[in-house]
């Protein structure tokens, strides 16, 4: 069986809820235990997982026991997780009720149970969460003690750390700080409360935060919250990742940092890459504004042209391309893939475009596949179409825009409101990201292909 | 539009509900109302009534009545 991920035998606290309970090592220890004790090793788990205490030991209690869970929102769609649970066929779930948390069986007949899965499977983590897609990425032992030991080292995290949550712990960036804080044995500032809440600002300073992290959405609001106004002395470090910054943004934070003597970590990442593949040094991150830094510690990056050639000059486009210990070892799209092993060797062809500078600093600059990053979802194009019109088959639709604004032009002016109503419900995102427009016809070419450039997008 | 009516209707134009349902909205009491939904709410009602929000007034506006007594007692706004 696979060895613990967390090595819990630190004193001090583990975790501190903002329901005021206060969580040890010890007791962390003790409470993971007696939560494994009733799912035996190789079992498949879904959590359904919220920012509280429940989420996080039944986590470290799956880690820490060769337990493999499937990692999902406790918020999620009633359909879509039916269907999860018939395509993954779970031994148990675990999720809120009204009175706590539950564990309850899955599928678990004898006939119909999954098949054994790969030894060193760790966790499954779904792609975008949120247009329904049933394809998960698996995660290994191997990438999730590769990937914190990097994080840990170049954020240079020790015991005296105190994150608060700002991000779902079923989103790969969130769970990446669980995982690096928890290696070092700090403090957990469990909260489910949003940056817009009043709640959220007494529970960051009572606790003596030093950091959080978020996606570029959340530098917005915090931009409008005129955080730079804010006295938090606490605050060491603030990170950022789930997708590009605006440029001016990341200026006003790195120059925020620099005045208050803290850190602004600009990185950048994948679910298939475990969580992190690059970081931007701190003290870099004034001179090098709109870059995405350097590989972490124990990767590596280079650019390939569309022939699959390697750029050597700097200043050229090209896809980029990684390789490190924390590379996924592949997707798994039903019950059998779990039994899968290692099929990506080491290496990810990200699908992102981008440049290296003279100094070796990365610049994003596109990518190749037709996906946007709302609010630090990966939301993908064409799957939004499919659902579109599986759900409204009576009109035409294509989907295009930029991150954070995604733009819907359908052919039925009189359903603008019902589309911006079903594609909020099934990504769970807010509406407001969802711009419908209505349109005579969708641009087409003679074999029928949506010709994307020719929509009235701007 | 009466005050209360252009505070109404930036929750209505915010969150996707009708009128009568925003009266008793609370933070998180819909999907709409997240912290996403918040910025937009803000935005909405920084234009109907022309002001600048204060940091600590847009972290304290946590319902369709807190919303009220703050429009009203820092922003001069009569209902």
């Amino acid at each position: 069986m696979a060895e613990a991920v967390f090595n819990l035998g630190f004193d001090g606290v583990a975790v501190v809820a903002d329901d005021g309970r206060e969580v040890s090592y010890a007791d962390l220890k003790q409470m993971t235990e007696e939560w494994a004790a009733k799912v035996p090793p190789r079992s498949l788990v879904f959590l359904l997982v919220g920012n509280n205490l429940d989420s996080l030991v039944a986590y470290v209690a799956c880690l820490n026991h060769g337990i493999v869970p499937l990692m999902l929102d406790a918020k999620i769609d009633g359909q879509l997780l039916q269907r999860f649970i018939e395509i993954y066929r779970p031994d148990f779930i675990w999720r809120p009720s009204s009175e706590g948390y539950v564990l309850e069986e899955g599928l678990r007949t004898s006939d119909f149970r999954h098949p054994a899965l790969f030894e060193d499977l760790a966790l499954l983590l779904t792609t975008s969460g949120s247009t329904g897609s049933p394809k998960l990425v698996r995660q290994s032992y191997k990438n999730i003690k590769a990937n914190t030991a990097s994080i840990v080292e170049y954020l240079r995290l020790d015991s005296t750390e105190r994150p608060i949550t700002t991000l779902p712990m079923n989103y790969t960036y969130g769970l990446s700080i669980v995982n690096s804080h928890l290696t070092v044995g700090a403090t957990i500032l469990l909260t489910e409360k949003s940056i817009m809440q009043r709640e959220f600002w007494n529970f960051f300073t009572e606790q003596g935060t030093t950091s959080f992290g978020g996606v570029p959405y959340t530098y917005e609001m915090l931009d409008k919250l005129m955080f730079f106004r804010r006295k938090l002395p606490s605050l060491r470090t603030m990170t950022q990742a789930g997708g590009k910054i605006l440029p001016t943004l990341h200026q006003k934070f790195a120059e925020y940092a620099k005045r208050e003597g803290k850190n602004f970590v600009v990185m950048y990442g994948q679910c298939e890459a475990t969580a992190r593949m690059s970081y931007l040094p701190p003290e870099r991150a004034l001179d090098k504004v709109g870059s995405m830094g350097i590989a972490i510690p124990g990767g590596r990056f280079s650019l390939i042209d569309v022939d699959g050639r390697a750029i050597n000059e700097p200043d050229i486009t090209g896809e980029l391309v990684y390789d490190g210990a924390n590379v996924t070892l592949g997707y798994a799209e039903c019950a059998d893939d779990l039994s899968k092993g290692d099929e990506r060797h080491g290496r990810l062809v990200t699908g992102d475009m981008a440049r290296r500078d003279t100094d070796g600093f990365y610049y994003i600059v596109g990518r190749k596949k037709r996906f946007l990053k709302i609010f630090g979802n990966r939301v993908n194009l064409d799957e939004t179409e499919r659902l579109i019109k599986g759900a409204f088959p009576d009109l035409d639709c294509a989907c295009g825009g930029i991150d954070d604004k995604m733009k819907i032009f359908i052919t039925d002016e009189t359903q603008v409101q019902s589309i911006r109503d079903f594609v909020a419900e099934k990504t769970h995102l807010n509406f407001t990201a969802f711009d419908v427009r209505p349109i005579v016809s969708i641009p087409k070419n003679e074999s029928g292909k949506t010709l994307y450039s020719e929509l009235p997008i701007s | 539009m009466t005050n209360i009516e252009k505070y109404t209707q930036a929750f209505v134009n915010a969150f996707g509900v009708d009128a009568e349902s925003a009266k008793a909205l609370k933070y998180q009491d819909i999907p709409a109302w997240d912290s996403v939904g918040h910025m937009g709410l803000i935005a909405q009602l920084e234009e109907q009534f022309g002001i600048m929000m204060e940091p600590d007034d847009i972290v304290d506006l946590s319902s369709f009545e807190k919303g009220k007594d703050i429009l009203a007692t820092k922003y001069g706004v009569e209902f």
